[in-house]
């Protein structure tokens, strides 16, 4: 961002055909600039896989990739279903529904976003078992004792309580702006409430519901801790192990790469799926109607919200906190963090400010000059993304090491690594933030004499101020629990909260790791509060 | 966007400031008495496969004595030797102490390790050092069967690894099949069974409905709370859990001498070659082997490897130990078999 940059002015206006117009080299600059850094490990990851003889260097027996491929669709997918299904039902109980509270609901079921999945992973086994905090509690009440949660069905578990709050934060917004109109046409046309929901307001979902469990399934493919700690093998955490094991990086560095050629796929598929998604862009002169629900339909309602609320908030929070307790009181060191406190919130301060400047040539790029080369920069962002940030990070590793040795282990690699990674989050939100705004205002102060660059500043910035910061918020909240690529790439000594809790864990000094997990829980709570004050309930 | 612009440079300065050495700034007291280091003002880089409980207090003691600061690189030694794989002569590390022998025997193959002068080597029985001089053992751990006393009977306690292989042993074990401490344990079994027979054992194990996690640690807290009967780990584990948390009931059963299941491993540490602070950074092995930090160790019950300060209180001596008749110097040669079986095994 610039001033250097030659501000480019568009001579000739044509307002009557928007689709003809071309972004300033300036523009393209400064998105590649944002991009490449992101896509350089993408493509030296590829090229480890797909360069002759690749594949037999990477020294990984087909049947197992196939194993592990199968093992990771299977959790992605299972997972995605049900994140979608509780993040729709709890946004259209919140939002077009008469229940009580329905403001405080869905800030609670918004609020397991503060939990990272390895936290919540922890808690899981915290409270199962013979010794766990649940286990407990129904001992004392004559009921049988929890096993320990591991394999499938817990990661499963773990990683869709810790995940549906993504796709309700989505969902509600659309299902607010939604214009009523539509339904009441439909149903004043005859429609049962049931075909309105599958005929009208679904379609209207369709792009929050895609970008929500593409975001969910990019998650699932990407988490390194819970799957590890409670024991699932996937793609990534078999990454982790021939990391570890094999006193070479090329096995690693080969199935990350096998990774993202698959995760490209998802990516591709989700772009030409959503297709015309401009639906939502209007908003609606009056507010949704609430549908009143029967007196059965709302105790299971407030049921469900509840069990959900429970599981994925109260039971966590309940077992770290006894972690704490007890480790207090039988006299186990727990010192403050407040070293590791500050590195994790000036890490993800910092990722979050780069990045929400960085999204915006590449918002601008793709939403107002759509073109071919502008999608596959997108696509390219989303990439990195989708990647496991154990991926991400052995590429920025290999490739720090031998192209960019002063940076290796520096904070500004790590920052450029957290940008790479949550370049989407920002993005997205950046997006629609100018989707809504239109173009018109723009194309005004061009009309007016005014440069590229100071339409940038005086008209765009202003308008999707509050866009970028929820992107930053989004960023912010994501890489204060990023994990595997901190430990890589992090400057020696940089621990973080999260690298505390994974370390202190590991070793079995659950009251250390307790501590470091409530910090970073209470500190993620803030720019949450943020982003549901400022996003949902505006 | 000016504001953006500025708030980052802001959180840059700010995590500038609070990256590097200040491990909660408790060691400004740079009260130099011995400073020998070619003193660059630049601070060593210590890579540590060991964790911070075990490793900060001595290194503060370190800094307090010699003015030297020390930035620790935490991670799992696996980790760890990896990325000096990769980083190789570039390696910012001027130490690397790991948990076991294997690795760092495999860090030392690839030459990236020097030779350490003949008064450190001296400090510690030959045992526990490399025989060609590339690193030093600092403490020593015994590999051990952790068992829940209300679920496996003293008699039905094996007398061999070879037992966990039978039928009566199905579903009830844990191992950490990708953890260090385990792979050095296979390095010692081809060292005296051979690579088929450790595959058959390894392949007997994961035939066995063994319960496999990512380290030892889960293991032992799974024996305590009688999730589990029994597992594969080092012997310290237990011995702190009990420190914490008072009586528990596990215990660990040694396997007898000459069994694979028995190895006392060296957790050693090496100087990098491509170091530029060689004499700091011998300093500090120096100082890990010195009677204030082996006691130290000794608090979190591994056992001391210099003359003059006993083992851990109410475990056997180091002497008397079961273990392998083998050189754990020769354990780096068969790291990479043992990696392959492993993996042949199916154990992930």
């Amino acid at each position: 961002m610039t001033t250097a940059s030659p501000p480019a002015v568009v001579p000739q206006r044509k307002p009557s055909v928007p689709k003809r117009r071309r972004a300033s080299a300036a523009l393209w600059v400064m998105a590649l600039a944002v991009t490449i850094p992101g896509a350089a490990p993408i493509a030296h990851l590829v090229w480890t896989v797909l360069r002759p003889g690749g594949f037999d260097a990477g020294g990984i027996a087909f049947d197992r990739l196939a194993e592990l491929f199968g093992s990771t669709t299977l959790l992605v997918v299972t997972v995605t279903i049900t994140a979608v299904l509780l993040g729709t039902t709890t946004a259209w109980l919140t939002t077009r529904t008469d229940l009580k509270g329905r403001g405080v609901w869905s800030m609670l079921v918004t609020l397991p976003l503060v939990i990272p999945s390895y936290v919540g992973a922890l808690a899981m086994l915290g409270s199962s078992g013979n010794g766990g905090v649940v286990s407990l509690a129904l001992d004392a009440v004559g009921l049988p004792k929890l096993g320990v949660f591991h394999g499938f069905w817990a990661a499963w578990g773990a990683l869709s309580l810790w995940n549906f709050s993504y796709v309700h934060l989505i969902a509600t917004p659309a299902l607010r702006r939604m214009d009523p109109a539509l339904e009441e046409a439909a149903r004043g046309l005859g429609a049962s409430p049931r075909r309105t929901v599958f005929d009208v307001i679904l379609p209207q979902l369709r792009p929050a519901l895609l970008s929500s469990s593409l975001l969910v399934a990019l998650y699932v493919i990407s988490d390194f801790g819970a799957v590890s700690l409670l024991r699932y093998e996937t793609f990534t955490r078999a990454i982790y192990t021939q990391f570890r094991g094999r006193l070479d990086i090329a096995p690693a560095l080969f199935l990350s790469g096998f990774l993202v050629l698959a995760a490209l796929v998802l990516v591709v598929a989700e772009q030409r799926n959503r297709g015309r998604a401009g639906l939502a862009a209007r908003r609606p002169t009056r507010p949704p109607e609430h549908v009143a629900l029967g007196r059965r339909a709302r105790v299971v309602a407030y049921g469900f919200l509840g069990v959900l609320v429970i599981a994925a908030l109260v039971l966590p929070l309940v077992t770290i906190g006894w972690w704490a307790i007890r480790g207090t009181a039988l006299g186990n060191p727990a010192d403050p963090v407040w070293a590791e406190a500050l590195r994790s919130g000036g890490g993800a301060g910092a990722a979050a400010a780069a990045r929400a400047v960085a999204a915006l040539p590449v918002a601008i790029l793709t939403v107002r000059y759509p073109s071919r080369p502008a999608r596959m920069l997108e696509a390219v962002s989303w990439s990195t993304y989708s990647l496991p940030h154990l991926a991400v990070g052995l590429g920025f590793l290999v490739l720090s090491i031998r192209y960019a040795p002063a940076t290796y282990q520096t904070v500004v690699l790590l920052v450029i690594a957290y940008v790479a990674m949550f370049l989407p989050q920002a993005l997205a939100a950046t997006q629609a933030g100018l989707r809504q705004v239109g173009p018109s205002l723009e194309d005004a102060s061009r009309s007016l004499g005014s440069g590229g660059f100071t339409t940038l500043r005086r008209i765009t910035v202003p308008l999707v101020w509050r866009s970028l910061l929820a992107g930053g918020a989004l960023v912010f909240l994501t890489v204060m629990k990023e994990l595997p690529a901190t430990l890589l790439l992090r400057p020696t000594g940089f621990e973080t909260l999260a690298v505390r809790i994974w370390s202190a864990s590991s070793e079995l000094f659950y009251t250390q790791a307790s501590v470091a997990a409530l910090t970073l829980v209470g500190i993620s709570a803030v720019p949450l509060y943020l982003l549901v004050t400022k996003d949902l309930h505006r | 966007m000016r504001r953006i612009t500025g708030l980052t440079l802001a959180l840059a300065l700010v995590l500038a400031a609070c990256s590097g050495a200040d491990q909660g700034d408790t060691t400004t007291t740079t009260t130099a008495t011995t400073t020998t280091g070619s003193d660059t003002g630049e601070a060593l880089v210590l890579y540590s496969g060991r964790n911070e409980n075990f490793v900060q207090p001595v290194i503060d003691s370190f800094t307090a004595a010699t003015g030297i600061e020390v930035d620790v690189r935490y991670g799992g030694t696996g980790d760890l030797a990896t990325t000096l794989t990769a980083e190789g002569d570039a390696s910012p590390a001027d130490v690397f102490w790991a948990q076991d022998p294997a690795f760092i025997g495999g860090i030392a193959k690839q030459g990236l390790l020097t030779e350490l002068p003949d008064d450190v080597l001296s400090l510690v029985d030959p045992r526990y050092a490399d025989a060609g001089g590339h690193w030093v053992g600092i403490t020593g751990r015994s590999r051990v069967m952790v068992y829940n006393t209300d679920l496996v009977a003293e008699g039905e306690l094996p007398d061999s690894v070879w037992d966990l292989i039978e039928p009566e042993w199905n579903g009830r074990f844990g191992v950490a099949p990708t953890n260090g401490s385990f792979v050095a344990f296979v390095t010692g079994m081809v060292l005296t069974e051979g690579e088929e027979r450790t595959l058959e054992w390894l392949q007997g194990i994961a035939a066995n409905d063994p319960v496999i996690h990512d380290g030892n640690g889960p293991i032992v807290d799974a024996v305590v709370a009688g999730d589990l009967d029994a597992g594969l780990v080092n012997h310290y584990y237990l011995l702190q859990r009990i420190d914490q948390l008072g009586e528990v009931p596990a215990r660990n059963h040694f396997f007898p001498s000459g069994d694979p299941g028995g190895l006392v491993m060296a957790a050693g540490a090496g100087v990098l070659a491509g170091s530029d602070q060689q004499e700091a950074a011998v300093d500090l092995i120096r100082h890990l082997l010195s009677e204030e930090s082996q006691e130290h160790f000794l608090t979190l019950f591994e056992y001391p490897l210099i003359e003059g300060v006993e083992g851990p209180e109410g475990q056997l001596p180091l002497a008397e130990l079961p273990t392998l008749d083998i050189s754990l110097t020769d354990t780096a040669d068969t790291l990479e078999p043992a990696l392959e079986l492993i993996a042949e095994a199916g154990l992930t």
